[in-house]
């Protein structure tokens, strides 16, 4: 019941962290002040998130005496293959239509 | 049509053999992948899905060679685990870097555009290398430079550019190099 | 204990959603839609898992892989057309 209880907690603390992540990142889509500031958002604090998530659901299935469980395992993969894929080709995008971006920017984009 | 004559050296007939396991096994990496991935998702370890994901994962790069790019060779399989545990722990650390950053005050955001000189060749390394600085702390890959030689990356907030750009190359290009191409 | 942590972390990403789609509605510019939609299926994979946990179901898992898939095929395409004014060229 001891053993039990504590990976319960593991659960639940993955699970909150998880959460807090995506909300983090989908915070920040909204607050950054430009698009290019808030490509970081999503490309790491909500594929983290759901990352979380994912960990903790393999925990829980698999501590539930069904057998061990992966298969989370395989969208944990898939999104941390695709989440920068994702921002690069967005980015590249923004660029190619020369999305502005604000002042304070150093440096400039490729012409 | 493989049968080596016993007159021929032994190292040659190294070679045939080399030859021609590559030609019914062309990516070896790709099909160990495919059947760890058949196996995750039909989530059963059984002796039947094992054998069908043996399979599958022997047929279909098989009947697709065509289309893959040429393999790349993992050199250095120690130094790759070591770099993937670096990469992870860098994820975490970039997290509770990006939420603080968030969640502070904006002014104080310093954006940047930085040009990252790229001394990897190949294709697969690039990729790589660009998904890991998108992962991690603070940086996103936006392009890539036509002739290959440069990386444009958007920083959230920098202080000295060319001391960020000294790092990401020491910290992830040093050992990409160092594990895909002979350095 | 997970029957009341599975609920708040489920609010948690709804309010993330709910931000996504504000996201979503004001633009300014088209890259920033389609970054809203990539966050949201995102987020939406986040949900789902956590109901599938809930509910004490693995069934759930099925639809968040689905949705992995096509999310990403969706961002790609969406980017491609702003890139080449074409999906398929």
């Amino acid at each position: 019941m001891e053993n039990f209880s504590a990976i319960e907690g593991v659960v639940a603390l993955l699970i909150l962290s998880g959460a807090s992540f995506a909300l983090i990142g989908s915070i920040g889509l909204i607050r950054l002040p430009d698009f290019y500031m808030r490509l970081h958002g999503p490309a790491k604090a909500t594929t983290l998130g759901v990352g979380g998530v994912l960990l903790a659901s393999m925990l829980f299935f698999s501590t539930r005496g069904d057998g061990i469980s992966l298969h989370e395992l395989l969208v944990t993969l898939f999104l941390f293959i695709t989440a920068p894929v994702s921002a690069h080709i967005v980015a590249k995008a923004a660029l190619h239509i020369k999305l502005p971006y604000i002042e304070r920017t150093r440096g400039k984009p490729w012409q | 049509m493989n049968r080596s004559t016993p007159t021929q050296p032994a190292d040659k007939r190294h070679l045939q053999a080399a030859r021609s396991a590559r030609r019914w096994l062309p990516h070896p990496a790709l099909s160990a992948f495919m059947w760890v991935l058949w196996l995750l998702m039909v989530n059963e370890f059984s002796a039947g899905h094992i054998v069908l994901g043996a399979i599958l994962a022997w047929l279909i790069p098989f009947l697709t060679h065509s289309f893959w790019p040429e393999a790349t060779t993992l050199r250095k399989p120690l130094l790759a685990t070591r770099f993937v545990l670096l990469v992870l722990w860098d994820i975490v650390v970039a997290n509770v870097i990006l939420a603080l950053r968030v969640l502070g005050p904006m002014k104080k955001l310093q954006p940047a555009f930085m040009t990252l000189p790229l001394d990897i060749k190949e294709d697969f390394t690039i990729t790589l290398l660009a998904s890991t600085i998108s992962l991690t702390p603070g940086t996103v890959s936006a392009d890539l430079s036509a002739d290959r030689s440069a990386l444009l990356i958007h920083v959230l907030h920098v202080d000295d550019i060319d001391a960020s750009v000294t790092e990401l190359k020491q910290r992830y290009e040093t050992p990409l190099k160092e594990i895909f191409e002979c350095s | 204990m997970l029957m009341t942590i599975i609920p708040l972390a489920m609010l948690m990403v709804s309010v993330a959603i709910a931000l996504n789609l504000w996201r979503l509605a004001m633009g300014p510019s088209l890259p920033d839609r389609i970054l809203a939609l990539d966050t949201m299926y995102v987020n939406a994979i986040a949900l789902l898992i956590l109901y599938g946990i809930y509910q004490g179901s693995p069934l759930y898992f099925e639809a968040a892989l689905l949705i992995a898939v096509m999310g990403f095929v969706g961002t790609v395409a969406l980017s491609k057309y702003l890139l080449r004014g074409d999906i398929i060229e």
